[in-house]
C-alpha cells in the first residue's frame, strides 16, 4: 500500500465515528450542564459508552447490574423525583426484555424517561442473532407516548442526545456498534419529528434510517451515473414521522424505497406504508431484514448477506424502473 | 403539642381502617367486579401509613417533601382510592364510578388520571423498582422524604421483585420501606401451592434487608413496626405483615374465590351490618 493510499484510507477512517461513540461523548457533555442528568447501565457500560458519564459522575450514575427489568423500573422512579434519566444497554435487550416495564410505567405514565440503546441491527457482527436487535424499532413504535429516533451518523447522534434532553417524555434512540460515515453536513440542526432530504429524485426517493442513510447516499451517487434520480431522505425520528415529507416525495416520484438495517415488519418500511396507503397510495419497496434472524460474520458481510448494500438498493430499484 | 400530634392514636386508626373496608365493598359492589379479598387484607397496613405515617397534603398532591407511596399490588386499588378519599385527596361520591367509563378510578391505579396516585400499576413485580428510583433520586436530592412500597405475597414470585430486593440493597436505600400483604392466597389457590414462597423473612434477609415480621391487622403492631424502620441505617426494611384474605368480613376471611370478585347486593348488606360498630 502507497503511503498516500495509506493516508487516504486513514482520514476516511477518521471521518467514521460509531453512534454510541457519539453518544458517550455527549451524555459526558450533558452531565457537565445539566444536574438532573442521571445515567443507568444493566453491566454494559464499557460497550454503551455511558462509562464515561459514570467515571465523571459517579454519585449520577447507577449500574443496576443484569436487570434490564429492574433498571427501567429505577429510571421512572428517578424520573418522579425530577431526575432526567437514560436507561442503557443493548438494543435487543432494552427494548425486549423490558418491553412491559417500558409499557406499562414508562410510556403508560408518560414519563421522562430517555432510552437509549446501542448494539442495534445486524452490524452488531460476530456476536450472532441472540445480540442483533432487528425489531426495537417496530417493539417501540407501537407504544403510545413514545418517541422512536434513529440517528444516521455520530454527528447526529449528538444532537439528538441534546435535543431529547430538552423534550419531556419518553424516547428510545437507537444506536449501533460500528463505525459509520459522517453524512449530515455541518449546518444541519436536528429536530424531533424533522426529516432532512440530502436530494429529492424525480424516479425514486430511498428513505432510511440509521447505517442505511450512508448506504442509500452510495446507491443514489451509483444510481445517478446510471441515468436515474434518485433522491435520499434520513428519515431519523420513526415516530412521530414527517408525513409532510412523505406527501412532498410521493408526489415527486412514483417509487418510494424505504431502507433499514430492521426487520421489514413493523419498522420504517412499515410505517412509511402506513402512512402512505391512506394518504397518498405510491408504490413503496422495503429493504430490510426479511422476516429473518441474523447470525454471526463481519458487519459488512452480514450487511452483504441480508442485501444491505448500495449494490443491492442499486439493482432493485434499476430493476423497478424498468419493468 | 407537637409530641401528642405525632403519638400514633390506635383508636383513630381502626376506625379509619374500619371505614376503609366499608368503602372498599361499597365501592365494588358499585363497579360489579374487582379486587375484594386483596383490598381488604391490606386495610390496617394502608390507614396506619395515610393516617399515621407519611407525610402527605391531601390539597397539594405534589408537595416535594411528601412520602411517597405505591401501591405495586396494584388490583388493591380499591384500598388505595378509598385511603385517598378519606384523606381528602378527591370527592368520596367519587368512588362510585370505579371502574366506570370516563372515571379516573381505573380498574387498575392510572397516576394520569388520578391525584394522589404516584404511579400508575397493575402488572405485578415493578412497583419495587419505581420504588428504588424514587428512593435514589429522593437520596441524591438529599430529600428527607420516605418510600413506603406495598407488595402482594404472590406478586413476590415475580423475577423482578429480587432484581429490585438486589438494587435497593445494593445502593443502601434506608429511605425505603417495603411491606408484603402476606395474605397467603393468590387467584389459583394458596401461595404454597401454586408456587412456594417461603420462608419470605429469610429470603430478605439473605439479600440483605432489615426484616420485620407483624400480624398485619394488629394496628399497634403495624405503627410500631413503621416507627421502628425508619430509624434502621444503611439498608432497606421489609415488613412482612401477616394478613387474612378479606379480613373483616366473615364470609370472605381465608376465601381465594373472593381473589377477583366484587360482593353481591346481599353480600354487601350482611357485610356492612358486620362491619358496623
Amino acid at each position: 500500500m502507497g503511503e498516500r493510499q495509506e493516508k487516504k484510507q486513514e482520514k476516511e477512517v477518521s471521518q467514521k465515528i460509531a453512534t454510541r461513540d457519539a453518544y458517550g461523548d455527549a451524555l459526558l457533555e450533558l452531565g457537565k450542564i445539566r444536574e438532573d442528568v442521571v445515567v443507568l447501565d444493566a453491566d454494559l457500560s464499557g460497550s454503551t459508552k455511558t462509562k464515561k458519564f459514570a467515571k465523571q459522575f459517579p454519585e449520577r450514575f447507577f449500574n443496576i447490574g443484569i436487570s434490564e427489568q429492574d433498571m427501567i423500573g429505577t429510571a421512572s422512579g428517578l424520573s418522579l423525583t425530577g431526575k432526567l434519566p437514560f436507561a442503557s444497554t443493548f438494543a435487543v435487550f432494552e427494548t425486549g426484555r423490558a418491553w412491559e416495564q417500558i409499557r406499562q410505567t414508562v410510556c403508560y405514565s408518560k414519563l421522562n424517561v430517555k432510552l437509549v440503546a446501542t448494539h442495534s441491527g445486524i452490524t452488531v457482527g460476530e456476536d450472532g442473532a441472540s445480540h442483533q436487535a432487528i425489531e426495537d424499532v417496530a417493539l417501540m413504535r407501537v407504544l403510545p407516548n413514545m418517541t422512536v429516533i434513529v440517528p444516521a451518523d455520530g454527528y447526529e447522534t449528538k444532537q439528538v442526545i441534546y435535543s431529547i434532553a430538552d423534550y419531556s417524555g419518553p424516547v428510545y434512540v437507537r444506536l449501533g456498534r460500528s463505525k459509520v460515515p459522517v453524512v449530515m453536513p455541518s449546518n444541519y440542526e436536528f429536530q424531533i419529528g424533522k426529516s432532512y432530504a440530502f436530494h429529492i429524485g424525480s424516479d425514486v426517493n430511498i428513505v432510511a434510517m440509521g447505517i442505511m442513510v450512508s448506504i442509500a447516499l452510495d446507491a443514489a451517487k451509483i444510481l445517478k451515473e446510471n441515468g436515474i434520480d434518485a433522491g435520499v431522505i434520513n428519515m431519523s425520528t420513526v415516530k412521530p414521522l414527517d408525513n409532510e415529507m412523505l406527501l412532498e416525495i410521493s408526489k415527486k416520484s412514483k417509487l418510494i424505497v424505504t431502507a433499514e438495517e430492521h426487520s421489514i415488519i413493523g419498522g420504517l418500511g412499515s410505517a412509511v406504508c402506513e402512512f402512505l396507503s391512506e394518504n397518498n397510495p405510491v408504490r413503496v419497496i422495503r429493504i430490510g431484514i426479511k422476516d429473518n434472524f441474523g447470525c454471526s460474520g463481519s458487519p459488512s458481510e452480514l450487511l452483504k448477506l441480508y442485501g444491505l448494500t448500495a449494490d443491492n438498493i442499486v439493482k432493485t430499484i434499476t430493476e423497478l424502473l424498468n419493468k | 403539642m407537637e409530641e401528642i400530634k405525632t403519638k400514633p392514636d390506635i383508636k383513630m386508626l381502626k376506625e379509619k381502617a374500619r371505614i376503609i373496608r366499608m368503602e372498599i365493598l361499597k365501592m365494588l359492589t358499585e363497579a360489579g367486579s374487582g379486587h375484594t379479598g386483596g383490598s381488604l387484607s391490606a386495610a390496617d397496613i394502608v390507614a396506619a401509613l395515610y393516617f399515621y405515617k407519611m407525610k402527605h397534603k391531601p390539597e397539594d398532591p405534589l408537595w416535594k417533601d411528601r412520602d411517597r407511596f405505591i401501591l405495586s399490588k396494584g388490583h388493591a386499588a380499591p384500598v388505595l382510592y378509598a385511603a385517598l378519599a378519606i384523606a381528602g385527596y378527591f370527592d368520596r361520591k367519587l368512588l362510585k364510578t370505579l371502574r366506570k367509563i370516563g372515571s379516573p378510578l381505573q380498574g387498575h391505579p392510572c397516576s394520569r388520571k388520578l391525584p394522589g396516585v404516584e404511579i400508575s400499576t397493575g402488572s405485578l413485580g415493578q412497583g419495587l423498582s419505581i420504588a428504588n428510583g424514587i428512593a435514589l433520586g429522593l437520596k441524591i436530592s438529599k430529600s428527607p422524604s420516605r418510600v413506603y412500597c406495598l407488595l402482594g405475597d404472590g406478586e413476590i414470585q415475580e423475577g423482578q421483585i429480587w432484581e429490585a430486593a438486589m438494587t435497593a440493597s445494593h445502593y443502601n436505600l434506608d429511605n425505603l420501606c417495603a411491606i408484603i400483604d402476606n395474605n397467603g392466597l393468590q387467584i389459583d389457590g394458596r401461595c404454597c401451592d401454586v408456587m412456594c414462597i417461603d420462608p419470605i423473612a429469610k429470603k430478605w434477609e439473605a439479600f440483605g434487608w432489615n426484616v420485620l415480621e407483624i400480624n398485619g391487622h394488629d394496628m399497634e403492631a403495624i405503627v410500631d413496626a413503621l416507627d421502628r424502620v425508619e430509624i434502621v441505617k444503611g439498608k432497606p426494611s421489609m415488613i412482612v405483615a401477616r394478613t387474612i384474605k378479606g379480613k373483616g368480613v366473615s364470609f370472605f376471611e381465608g376465601k381465594v374465590e373472593y381473589h377477583g370478585i366484587a360482593p353481591t347486593n346481599e353480600e354487601l348488606e350482611n357485610a356492612l351490618k358486620e362491619l358496623e360498630i
